[in-house]
C-alpha cells in the first residue's frame, strides 16, 4: 500500500516510515466518538508545552543568570527588548494557564477512571509529567530574581532540610551555598532551560505512546476495542484526523481568546500569576510581610503549613501529591465513568474538589487560628477520600465497614487530644465533627444504604 | 575443524561481571558532577566576621547586619524586656536553651547572651528560612493580649520570645540560632568569632 506512493514522501517513506507513523497516531487511530467537552484539555497540554518552549527559547536570548543582573534583565526584556513584554507575558501566563488546563485534565481522569486498567501507566506517565511541571515552574519562579522568588526558593529548598540527618546536608547541596544565591540561581536557570524540559519531552512521549497503544477512555468509560466490526475497526470509533483534529481546533481557538485576553489586560491576574512582592529585587535580608505561592501550588501548601511539625508537614504535603500515584490501585471499582457510578462516589469526588480548591484558598491567606484549623480539616477530608475509596470501591461487610469507621475516627480523635490545647480547644472539638461527619456518610453510608450502588454500564457508547 | 560448544555458564559469568564492573563505573563517574553542586571553594571561603558598633543602638532598638549572607540582629533589650523573658519561661518549647547546635556554649542562659541587655541572633526562621518580623510592642491587636515582644515569622506563623526562644504550638521547633560572637570593646561586637579560649 504504502509503497504506492511515489515522489519525495515516497522517497523519505522508503527510508523512514513517516506515512507507518501518520497512520498509527493520526488518520488511522480510532478515538471513540463520544469525546466531550473534558477531552480538550490533552491536546491543550500540547499546545501550551510547545508555547511555553518558543517563548521560553526567546527569553533565554535576553536574560542574565546571574544574581546581580537578572532582575534588572527581566526588566530589561520588559521595557527595551522590541515586544519582549509580550514574549514575557506570553510565558508567565503560559505557566498558570498549564496548571489550569493539568488541573482540569486530571480532573478528566478522575471522573471517567481514565487511571484505571489497562490505562495505569498513562495515568503514572501523566503523574510524572505533573511533578516535573512542578519542578519546572518552581525554578522558573527564581528566575526573575525577586523577593518572592527569593523567599519561596529558601522555604521550599529548607523543605528538604527538614528531613531527618541528611536534611542540612541535603539543602546545602541544592543551593550549592548556605543561603539562596548565585550559584542557586544559576543552577536553578540549568535545570529550568535544559534538564527538566527534556525529561518532561520524554516523558510526554511515553505518555502518549502508552495511551496510543491501549487507546482512550471515553464518558462512558466503554471499552471500543471490544466491539468491532468486520473490518477490525472499532464500531464506536472514529479516526484521530481529521475528526479530532479539527474538534481540537476549536479547542485551541477558544483557549487563545481566552489566553489573549489573560495576556494582554491581566498579566498579573491581580498578584495570582506574578506576586506583587516579586516587582522587588531580592533582599536576603527581609522576608516580604506576607508569603505564598503562586496559586498552583497553595493546596500543597496548606497541608504544610496544618501540621506544626515541620518533617511531618512535609511528609504530609509529599504524601499528598504522592498518593495520587497509587489511585489506579485504590480506586479498585471496574466501573470507570462518574455516570455509572454511585452516588456515593459523586458525593465524594465533589467534596474531594471542594477541600482542594478550599486547601487552595488558605494557602494565599495569612495563618489565624481558625484558617490553621480548617486545614488541617480540609487535608484529612483530602487524604480520606483516598482512604474510604480504598475501602468501598469494592464489596465489602457491614463489620467492615463499621471496623474502619471506627479506627478513622479513634485516629482523628486521637491526634486532636495530643495536639490539643487549651488556646484552640473549642475550635478543634468544633471542627471535630467535619472529617466525622464525612466518614459517616461515606462509610456508615456504604454499609447501610444504595448510596454505594453503581448503576449498570452499557455494552456500546452512548452518544 | 573442531565442533564448538558454547560454555553457557562461562559466558553468563563473562556478562554479568561485565555488567557490575560498568555499572559500577558508570557509578563512580557520576561522583564528579553530583561533587560540582555542593558550594564551592568560592562560597566557603566568604564567611568573614563582621565587626558592628552598637554605641548608637537604643534600649529597644534592633539593627540588622549581614553575615555569611545571613540577617543578624542585634537587639539592645529595655529593662523590661529583660525581665518580662522570666515571665515566658512556661511558655517556650526549650526555655534553657538545652539544644546544643543553637548556640555557642556561652549563650546557654536566659537570655541567651554574653549580657544581658544585648541580643545577637540570626535573623532567620527556624522553621524555614524566612526572616521573622521585630515585634518588640506588648499586646499588639494582630498577635494577641498575651504577646510581650519578641518575633514573629509571618510566613507560617511561628513565634520567638525576645531571647529567640520558640514558642510552644508554632511550626518552628527549635530556638533562633545565637552566632558565635564576642566584644572587643563595650560597644564593638565581633560576629563569627569566639572569645579565646571560649567554646
Amino acid at each position: 500500500m504504502t509503497n504506492k506512493v511515489g515522489g519525495i514522501i515516497g522517497w523519505v517513506d522508503s527510508r523512514l516510515p513517516v506515512i507507518e507513523f501518520w497512520e498509527a497516531h493520526l488518520s488511522k487511530y480510532y478515538a471513540p466518538k463520544n469525546f466531550n467537552f473534558w477531552y480538550f484539555f490533552g491536546s491543550l497540554a500540547l499546545l501550551i508545552l510547545v508555547l511555553q518552549i518558543v517563548t521560553g527559547i526567546f527569553l533565554t536570548m535576553h536574560y542574565k543568570p546571574d544574581a546581580e543582573l537578572a532582575f534588572a534583565s527581566v526588566e530589561y526584556i520588559m521595557r527595551d527588548v522590541n515586544w519582549g513584554w509580550l514574549v514575557r507575558y506570553m510565558h508567565s501566563t503560559g505557566a498558570s494557564a498549564f496548571f489550569v488546563v493539568i488541573y482540569l485534565h486530571m480532573l478528566r481522569g478522575l471522573m471517567y477512571g481514565s487511571f484505571k486498567e489497562p490505562r495505569e501507566l498513562i495515568w503514572l506517565f501523566g503523574m510524572m509529567i505533573y511533578l516535573c511541571l512542578m519542578a519546572e515552574a518552581f525554578m522558573g519562579y527564581l528566575l526573575p530574581w525577586g523577593q518572592m522568588s527569593y523567599w519561596g526558593a529558601q522555604v521550599i529548598v529548607n523543605l528538604f532540610g527538614t528531613i531527618p540527618v541528611i536534611g542540612d546536608d541535603l539543602a546545602l547541596w541544592i543551593r550549592g551555598d548556605f543561603v539562596v544565591s548565585d550559584a542557586t540561581l544559576n543552577r536553578f536557570f540549568a535545570l529550568h532551560v535544559i534538564a527538566v524540559p527534556i525529561v518532561l519531552l520524554g516523558l510526554v512521549v511515553a505518555h502518549i505512546a502508552a495511551l496510543h497503544t491501549v487507546g482512550s477512555n471515553n464518558p462512558d468509560g466503554v471499552e471500543i476495542k471490544k466491539n468491532k466490526g468486520a473490518d477490525g475497526i472499532p464500531l464506536d470509533g472514529i479516526p484521530f484526523h481529521p475528526y479530532y483534529t479539527v474538534k481540537d481546533i476549536v479547542g485551541i481557538v477558544v483557549f487563545l481568546f481566552i489566553f489573549a485576553l489573560v495576556v494582554f489586560f491581566a498579566p498579573e491576574m491581580g498578584g495570582y500569576f506574578l506576586e506583587h512582592a516579586n516587582f522587588e529585587p531580592a533582599n536576603p535580608l527581609a522576608t516580604p510581610e506576607h508569603i505564598a505561592p503562586v496559586w498552583y501550588f497553595t493546596p500543597f501548601y496548606t497541608v504544610l503549613r496544618a501540621i506544626p511539625n515541620p518533617f511531618w508537614g512535609v511528609m504530609a504535603m509529599g504524601a499528598a501529591v504522592v498518593v495520587l500515584f497509587f489511585l489506579p490501585w485504590i480506586d479498585k471499582n471496574v466501573v470507570k465513568s462518574i455516570r455509572y457510578r454511585s452516588t456515593l462516589y459523586k458525593v465524594n469526588l465533589f467534596v474531594f474538589l471542594v477541600s482542594f480548591v478550599w486547601l487552595g484558598y488558605y494557602g494565599v491567606q495569612a495563618v489565624t487560628p481558625m484558617a490553621s484549623q480548617m486545614a488541617l480539616r480540609l487535608s484529612e477530608l483530602y487524604f480520606l477520600f483516598f482512604a474510604v475509596l480504598a475501602i468501598y470501591s469494592t464489596q465489602r461487610s457491614v463489620g467492615y465497614y463499621i471496623m474502619w469507621f471506627i479506627v478513622f475516627v479513634g485516629l482523628i480523635t486521637i491526634y486532636d487530644v495530643y495536639r490539643n490545647n487549651p488556646e484552640i480547644a473549642e475550635l478543634t472539638w468544633k471542627t471535630w465533627i467535619i472529617p466525622v461527619a464525612y466518614l459517616f456518610v461515606t462509610l456508615i453510608g456504604a454499609a447501610f444504604t444504595n448510596l454505594d450502588q453503581d448503576k449498570p454500564v452499557p455494552v456500546r457508547v452512548t452518544s | 575443524m573442531s565442533e564448538h560448544v558454547v560454555d553457557t555458564g562461562r559466558r553468563k559469568m563473562l556478562t554479568v561481571s561485565a555488567s557490575v564492573v560498568g555499572a559500577v563505573g558508570a557509578a563512580v563517574a557520576l561522583v564528579p558532577f553530583v561533587s560540582t553542586m555542593s558550594p564551592s571553594a568560592r562560597a566557603l571561603a566568604s564567611g568573614a566576621p563582621v565587626e558592628v558598633d552598637i554605641s548608637k543602638l537604643e534600649p529597644g532598638q534592633k539593627i540588622q547586619v549581614e553575615w555569611r549572607r545571613k540577617p543578624v540582629w542585634i537587639v539592645r533589650r529595655s529593662d523590661e524586656m529583660v525581665s518580662l523573658l522570666s515571665s515566658t519561661e512556661e511558655r517556650v518549647r526549650d526555655p534553657n536553651s538545652d539544644e546544643l547546635s543553637q548556640q555557642p556554649e556561652f549563650a546557654r542562659n536566659q537570655a541567651r547572651s554574653l549580657k544581658p541587655e544585648v541580643v545577637v541572633l540570626v535573623g532567620i526562621c527556624t522553621h524555614l528560612g524566612c526572616s521573622p518580623t521585630f515585634r518588640p510592642e506588648l499586646a499588639p491587636a494582630d498577635l494577641g493580649p498575651d504577646w510581650v515582644g519578641g518575633f514573629y515569622c509571618p510566613c507560617h506563623g511561628s513565634s520567638f520570645d525576645m531571647a529567640g526562644r520558640v514558642y510552644k504550638n508554632v511550626p518552628a521547633n527549635k530556638n533562633l540560632e545565637v552566632p558565635p560572637y564576642k566584644y572587643i570593646s563595650d560597644n564593638l561586637i565581633v560576629v563569627g568569632e569566639l572569645e579565646e579560649g571560649a567554646a
